[in-house]
């Protein structure tokens, strides 16, 4: 019995949210498992908007934005670049697969690059399964 | 400096003082004072004496060289007298026995009504009649001192020494420019082919005119190719500049200059077809790119507006080949869009300029989108062009026939008919694509902007913004946004200039409302902030401790708000608060 | 005007947020003079059935500290809720979890098996585990169960007034007293700190916040006069509120945030994520492989006091069947 999964994707607004839009408009088929929240820069999405993500029931979170060299607002990304590692090896420690988080650039023309990131990403997190907010142990 | 008063063949003339008679003839008119081994832009030399000339000063008249004569108050001058006459002609005998199958001494010997010389020809195959020009012009000049003189009386001769030449000579070529017999050549020895001297189609001088029509149509001096950067020496074009209007001194000035728009119009960059090797561009003389072909046909071109083969002739037969680097998944996979029509218009270009050429067109579909344009191709299908539906696959010169003997042939695919084709023709021109300019990157990078995946500049929009970029206040035109003829570039252009006009004169504009905030009440100074920001929009304000953000700098990234530790920052429109509902509305 | 009925409790606890109160010292006679104390097990001898005898609300004041963490504490905070009109979270378990919710990183299955099968002093080969019930000489025990989770005061019961601290500082206790003597309480959900952060009372030289380098506390010996974390070691005042006094920063040691996150903060660990990877230069994939690995611990180290209390409350575990503490949602909880 395969689930769907939940993934809230955080996309800003000037490349990968271009992309994804270029995705539709080209009508790329593409797995619709990727809930989109848009920000105006990667730069914006801070690990507190991933933790609660997972805890108000997603089951991977997707954060994509502009390719180093190239953000809109210079270098928003790379601060993006820097935290998202640092949030993953503490999920990590709290017993969080690393696939469920996930960070990529996407640029404005890459509509095919965005579908095949949410494509694998779903097909990734099927395979491990929904997320449990509410954690808890085996009763031993 | 003052000036002399002297006659020269009868007629009262007033020159500068320190000239020599022969520059003070020359500046009134008085032309035909031959010389060889005179230079403009040398040191007079006096060595052939060709230049002598009667003078006769406080009644004592003696036959002197005008080249390196200075001109005296009240003297007279005859530069035709018979005693001059004479010895000229006693000189031209000798150099015709010294070089008798010079042109320049043949030349004179006629003018000065001499058929043969009565002294001894000692090498009938000699040119160097030791004017001195090459030597003097290498040192003086150019700076080089690659050539030179060397022995004495009858042993003297111009030679280089081998070890100090091969260091010292530049390839100029001045030598070889100067020689008044043609005895010093330039060759080509890496055997680069080039077709005609201009528009980067070959060799041309330092300092030159772009083209024809340049604007502003003044010379510009090539640093890497100038003499005087490579040596020192020469500047010959400041010397000889009247209004002294060049200075080789010059250096590059940087100007900051504060504007509110900027308008990216820089254009597209040929695509090289020598990387598609199978089509010869580059190993056979008379494969040209379409721009090259729009340069020879081309009136002020190289050629005079004759379409001419590497050998000067004029080709019977042309192949076009389109789609050379465009709609190719191995290079670009667009459509470069203007190379139908231009491909269409040399048809016809070639067909009023070369009576009964044989034109074939390798096309895979002619794009005539326009207006007229496919009009225009069905006048052509009436002037007994030749279309051929398949992209070209080779050209070559290797002839399986008689017929194809000493042709390019091109190999294609003829899909209408299916079959292989080989057509054999004297021309191949080929339709290169449009790219974009190879700093593209660096420029977006510069201006902010983002390139499509094909690495023209991205526009905010393909239908509702073709001329505005994400970034406010920049604007793209023209093929540096994409492919486009003429009509659409100049609509563009168009368009970028009245969004510029437009944004200056409102005279005010509109600060972006997504900024970000600091509450004074929860910032404790911890200034984690302030070198985040890539615009400097943050400071530390010393009287209350707490970090401070200039609107009108900030632009809304919020990357202060995702860092701010104790929460104080606000970023406008995108509050944490918001975020946070809308991630629990996308899961519901 | 009739002394104030008090009760103090002590749940998931060391003990130190009683000492805290008893730190107070001669002001205790203070406390004596306003306050009859109805509970307090570190202290007085009063009893469970004493509470459930009395009536509800009777209790002004209950200082409930130390985080729930098995059935009995869960019970007695339940039934002190019931007895008393204000309850306040007392101490950084109370508010946050504390220390004692550092237990999220496991289990119980993984706690039993460690504390009665594995500790090296252990000699219990026939996996011997405490029972809820269990019958000793014709009668039955009755232990508490053990959760799986630990959870703060508030997601048990409704909390009116939160003091931070591990313990809390003296003064603070005082001040609580004195609200309470003379009735000027701040509105229900306070917590009773700084609304800023430590970095507004902390008085080393903060100059620029940019560091090539993370170091443990034990690496280096920090320059006293410069604030410790642009010197690379990793303090969480900067996400953590005001109030204590700087107590730790004052003997040459980081802040390790005890005092809970500010108002505007809703998950202390991943705020301090974002400050400090936003602060840290690098660039390259290796750098940013190198920061990430110079700090050895963040979840333990960023979550110190606060695990409980986060967004995600716990490390995942392998389900087996639903968790069997009964946890309230955040949102619930009065004043957040």
């Amino acid at each position: 019995m395969s689930f769907e999964p939940k993934i809230v994707g955080l996309l800003c607004n000037w490349c990968s949210y271009a992309g994804a839009d270029l995705a539709g408009t080209s009508r790329k088929k593409y797995a619709p498992n990727v809930r989109v929240v848009r920000v105006m820069c990667s730069g914006r999405v801070e690990p507190t908007f991933v933790v609660k993500a997972l805890q108000s029931g997603a089951d991977g979170v997707l954060i994509c934005g502009c390719h180093p060299g190239d953000c809109h607002y210079i270098e928003g990304n790379h601060k993006a670049a820097r935290r998202i590692p640092l949030l993953k090896k503490m999920l990590a420690q709290l017993g969080i697969e690393e696939e469920r988080v996930r960070l990529e650039w996407v640029s404005a023309s890459e509509g095919d690059r965005f579908a095949s990131i949410v494509d694998e990403m779903t097909e990734q997190i099927r395979e491990l399964g929904p997320f449990n907010p509410n954690g808890g142990g085996q009763d031993g | 400096m003052s000036e002399v008063s002297l006659t020269i063949d009868d007629k009262d003339i007033i020159v500068q003082e320190g000239m020599t008679i022969l520059e003070a003839a020359r500046s009134v008119g008085i032309d035909d004072i031959p010389t060889l081994c005179y230079h403009e832009a040398l040191a007079p030399y006096g060595a052939c004496r060709l230049c002598t000339v009667e003078i006769t000063s406080r009644g004592k008249s003696k036959l002197v060289a005008s080249c390196t004569y200075p001109v005296e108050e009240g003297l007279e001058v005859n530069t035709r007298s018979d005693v001059v006459i004479a010895a000229r002609k006693v000189l031209i005998e000798m150099l015709l026995a010294r070089t008798p199958h010079a042109k320049i001494i043949q030349d004179l010997a006629e003018e000065y009504g001499l058929k043969e010389t009565r002294f001894k020809v000692d090498r009938p195959e000699e040119l160097c009649i030791l004017c001195g020009l090459c030597a003097r012009f290498c040192e003086e000049v150019i700076g080089a001192s690659a050539i030179t003189f060397a022995e004495r009386g009858i042993d003297r001769e111009i030679t280089v020494l081998p070890e100090i030449t091969a260091e010292a000579c530049i390839g100029c070529g001045a030598c070889a420019k100067v020689c008044p017999t043609g005895l010093i050549t330039l060759e080509d020895i890496y055997g680069r082919k080039v077709l005609h001297s201009e528009a980067g189609l070959g060799p041309s001088t330092p300092i030159y005119v772009p083209f024809m029509y340049a604007v502003p149509a003044v010379p510009v001096i090539d640093h890497d190719t100038c003499i005087h950067f490579k040596t020192g020496g020469c500047k010959l074009c400041e010397r000889f500049c009247e209004v002294e209007a060049i200075n080789h001194e010059m250096e590059d000035e940087y100007e900051e200059i504060e504007v509110g728009s900027i308008i990216v119009a820089t254009g597209f960059q040929q695509f090289d077809p020598s990387a598609i090797t199978q089509y010869g561009y580059g190993r056979y003389d008379n494969v040209i790119t379409g721009l090259e072909f729009e340069r020879m046909s081309n009136a002020s071109g190289a050629t005079g507006g004759n379409i001419l083969l590497a050998d000067g002739t004029e080709p019977k037969s042309v192949a076009i080949l389109h789609c050379i680097g465009s709609r190719d998944k191995n290079y670009h996979e667009y459509c470069s869009r203007v190379c139908c029509m231009y491909s269409l218009k040399y048809s016809h270009l070639l067909g009023e300029k070369i009576p009964d050429v044989d034109i074939y067109q390798m096309y895979i579909d002619l794009r005539c989108f326009g207006k007229g344009y496919e009009e225009f191709y069905n006048r052509l299908q009436e002037e007994g062009v030749n279309f051929i539906r398949g992209r070209a696959g080779e050209v070559t010169n290797v002839a399986e026939t008689p017929e194809e003997r000493g042709k390019l042939i091109v190999l294609v695919e003829d899909t209408l008919i299916g079959r292989q084709r080989r057509i054999p023709v004297d021309m191949v021109i080929l339709s290169v694509a449009l790219e974009p300019q190879a700093d593209a990157e660096e420029i977006a990078r510069l201006v902010n902007i983002s390139r499509s995946a094909d690495g023209f500049f991205l526009e905010r929009h393909p239908k509702l913004e073709p001329i505005s970029t994400a970034t406010d206040g920049v604007f793209v035109v023209g093929c540096c946004q994409g492919p486009k003829d003429i009509p659409d570039t100049v609509a563009q252009a168009s368009a970028g200039a009245a969004r510029a006009l437009a944004m200056i004169s409102k005279g005010r504009v509109e600060i972006e409302a997504a900024i970000s905030v600091v509450d004074e009440e929860l910032c404790s100074g911890c200034k984690t902030c302030i070198p985040l920001c890539p615009y400097s929009a943050i400071s530390f304000g010393e009287e209350k401790k707490v970090s401070v953000i200039n609107e009108a700098l900030c632009k809304g990234c919020g990357t202060c708000a995702a860092a701010c530790p104790s929460g104080a920052i606000t970023s406008r429109h995108f509050t944490t608060e918001q975020i946070m509902s809308q991630i629990e509305g996308v899961l519901v | 005007m009739a002394k104030l009925k008090l009760a103090l409790y002590w749940a998931a606890s060391c003990g130190g947020c009683d000492v805290a109160v008893l730190d107070v010292n001669e002001k205790i006679l203070d406390v004596a003079e306003i306050a009859d104390i109805v509970l307090w097990p570190i202290a007085l001898d009063f009893k469970y059935h004493h509470v459930e005898a009395m009536e509800d609300n009777a209790i002004d004041v209950c200082l409930f500290n130390g985080a729930v963490r098995n059935s009995e504490q869960e019970k007695i905070a339940r039934l002190l809720r019931d007895k008393s009109k204000t309850m306040v979270a007392f101490g950084s378990c109370a508010c946050f979890g504390g220390i004692p919710a550092l237990g999220n990183f496991t289990n119980r299955a993984e706690i039993f098996e460690r504390a009665y099968v594995e500790a090296p002093s252990n000699d219990n080969p026939g996996r011997t585990f405490p029972q809820t019930m269990t019958q000793v000489d014709g009668n039955e025990l009755e232990l508490p169960e053990f959760f799986d989770t630990v959870l703060t005061l508030a997601q048990v019961v409704d909390v009116e007034y939160f003091i931070p601290g591990c313990p809390p500082p003296v003064d603070l206790i005082l001040k609580v007293v004195d609200a309470l003597a003379t009735g000027q309480l701040p509105p229900p959900g306070a917590v009773i700190a700084s609304d800023k952060t430590l970095c507004d009372e902390c008085d080393r030289k903060k100059e620029e916040k940019k560091i090539t380098k993370i170091y443990r506390p034990h690496e280096i010996i920090p320059d006293p006069e410069r604030c410790l974390l642009e010197q690379g070691i990793i303090c969480c005042g900067p996400a953590t509120r005001g109030g204590c006094g700087l107590r730790c920063i004052k003997a040459n040691m980081p802040c390790r945030g005890c005092f809970g996150p500010p108002a505007g903060v809703v998950d202390q660990g991943a705020k301090l994520v974002s400050a400090i990877a936003s602060i840290y230069q690098a660039e390259s994939d290796e750098e940013i492989a190198r920061m990430v690995k110079e700090i050895v611990d963040p979840a333990g180290t960023l979550y110190r006091f606060g695990l409980a209390d986060s967004l995600l409350r716990r490390k995942r575990m392998p389900l087996a069947k639903a968790p069997s503490a009964v946890a309230r949602p955040l949102v619930e909880v009065i004043g957040r």
